[in-house]
């Protein structure tokens, strides 16, 4: 199995506080891993390092085979081309319409000019999260689900090879979060996209885990499959799925 | 835990504004210069700006001839009005006043977007998407407030002239051949040139201030309304500051 994602020993502190205490994770091609644990015990700090959004202390981190941390800054930006990140808030652009969302990434990180191109990857994502009518919306005029199904929209039309869900299903009602997390199922099918997914949302991480990992404290704690970690011998790791 | 005294507070503050200010520099240069948001921005900025400042200009040239009107009555020198308005306020009162209200408006307003996008992570996502966000939000912004800025005040000086004439036809029956006449020809380019060029000045501090703030203040909903008040506040002191720097090197390279 081709490693997408090789962390090793990775700590991160913020001033004389230690978030990351050294964590270690590989991820497969093509695989969705599911990051679960309390709020601050380090999950978005740990996608944010493998976004580069932020450096960590210590330790190694490679995405695609390039240490993160000594890249320069167009080397940076050429691996991000390859990353994409959903936003817990979607973190759609206020001043765009849906179809400007699109075209910014594609225009300006892809470089596309052909209109029609542009277009076409602009319709063809929309009608993969079903939001094909909602084009000329501004993102204020759409629903929680919907942003969520539109940051999707726009994280996918760059085609990245490795998808970064911060908490995708938090703030929803519990059909739309199931909706989403089947679509996150059908995406990573259709795109082969590796996934990591940071969530407390059991359910969410029911269905799209391949495999799950605890963070508590800024260690992982524990590693498996839903079952095994649902059935596991220690009560606190059973706690979680209660 | 360590604790930072004022002073190293400080410098670390003028640090981080300076390398705002390079990374702005050399983003202008970079490829890729986002021309279509520059015109929105310009359009934003200028056209959207166009009617408080026609207001502010037109009742600042009719406050300034009604404030003299009686005391220079007092010498037999109304005849002066027309130059006075003219030169305190293409040289002064116009430059500042214009770039004070552009401060309030401009400088809170940029403060605020930039901030409310750096809480809601939209700035986050640009650059985690191998976007340039320094180049798309804040190259643009600053520039369009260089352009702007000496723009509107220009038309705002000549709003004032019209408001100073207004005044001084109902209070004294001048002609507004005779007004205009008066109020050009006492005007040299050591009146319009500085003046212009410091109006460039202001522009770009209302700018680069509503950017900085806006990119710095990022700790939660609360910071948007203290990114549009700091820059409000911060690019106000910066232009008095600027305006007298002006004013020296005026007075030192055109009248010594």
């Amino acid at each position: 199995m081709e490693a997408v994602i090789e962390i090793k020993d990775l700590k991160k502190s913020f001033g004389d506080k230690a978030i990351l205490k050294g964590i270690n994770l590989t991820v497969n091609k093509g695989e969705n891993v599911v990051i679960l644990g309390k709020s601050g015990s380090g999950k978005s700090v740990t996608i944010k390092c493998i976004a580069g959004l932020l450096t960590q202390d210590e330790g190694s981190l490679k995405v695609l085979g390039e240490e993160v941390k000594d890249l320069k800054e167009d080397a940076l930006k050429e691996l991000r081309c390859k990353i994409g990140f959903l936003f817990q808030g979607a973190a759609l652009y206020d001043s765009m319409t849906v179809r400007e969302n699109l075209v910014f990434p594609l225009k300006r990180v892809l470089k596309i000019k052909d209109k029609a191109l542009i277009e076409r990857r602009c319709v063809e994502v929309l009608e993969a999260v079903g939001l094909a009518d909602a084009i000329d919306k501004m993102p204020a005029d759409l629903s929680g689900g919907m942003r969520k199904r539109m940051g999707l929209a726009r994280t996918l039309v760059v085609k990245p090879e490795i998808i970064l869900y911060d908490e995708p299903t938090t703030g929803l009602d519990t059909i739309t979060s199931k909706e989403i997390s089947n679509l996150m199922l059908q995406i990573q099918k259709k795109y082969q996209a590796t996934s990591v997914i940071i969530t407390h949302d059991i359910p969410c991480a029911k269905i799209t885990a391949d495999r799950l990992l605890i963070i508590d404290d800024g260690v992982f704690i524990a590693e498996g499959t839903y079952d095994e970690l649902e059935n596991s011998q220690d009560e606190y790791i059973r706690s979680f799925f209660k | 835990m360590r604790k930072e005294i004022p002073f190293t507070q400080s410098l670390v503050a003028v640090a981080d504004q300076a390398y705002f200010f390079k990374s702005f520099i050399r983003n202008i240069f970079k490829k890729g210069f986002e021309w279509d948001e520059l015109f929105r921005q310009s359009y934003i900025i200028g056209y959207k700006s166009i009617g408080i400042v026609t207001l502010t200009g037109f009742i600042l040239g009719i406050v300034m001839t009604l404030q003299s009107l009686p005391t220079l009555k007092e010498f037999g020198a109304e005849s002066y009005i027309p130059s006075m308005v003219s030169v305190s306020i293409i040289r002064e009162i116009g430059p500042v006043i214009i770039a004070l209200i552009c401060a309030g408006k401009i400088a809170s307003s940029i403060g605020a977007e930039l901030s409310s996008m750096n809480v809601t992570e939209q700035i986050d996502a640009m650059n985690v998407s191998g976007a340039n966000p320094i180049q798309f939000l804040v190259v643009t912004r600053i520039l369009a407030c260089a352009i702007m800025i000496p723009l509107l005040t220009i038309f705002a000086d000549a709003m004032a002239l019209v408001g100073g004439y207004i005044a001084a036809a109902m209070n004294n029956g001048i002609s507004m051949k005779l007004y205009f006449n008066k109020a050009l020809t006492i005007l040299d380019y050591t009146d319009i040139v500085p003046a212009f060029i410091k109006t460039i000045f202001f522009g770009l501090s209302i700018g680069f201030v509503g950017c900085f703030k806006g990119f710095t203040y990022n700790n939660g909903t609360a910071s948007v309304g203290l990114a549009a008040n700091s820059a409000v506040v911060t690019s106000s002191i910066w232009i008095i500051v600027i305006d007298g720097i002006v004013v020296q090197l005026t007075n030192s390279l055109l009248y010594s």
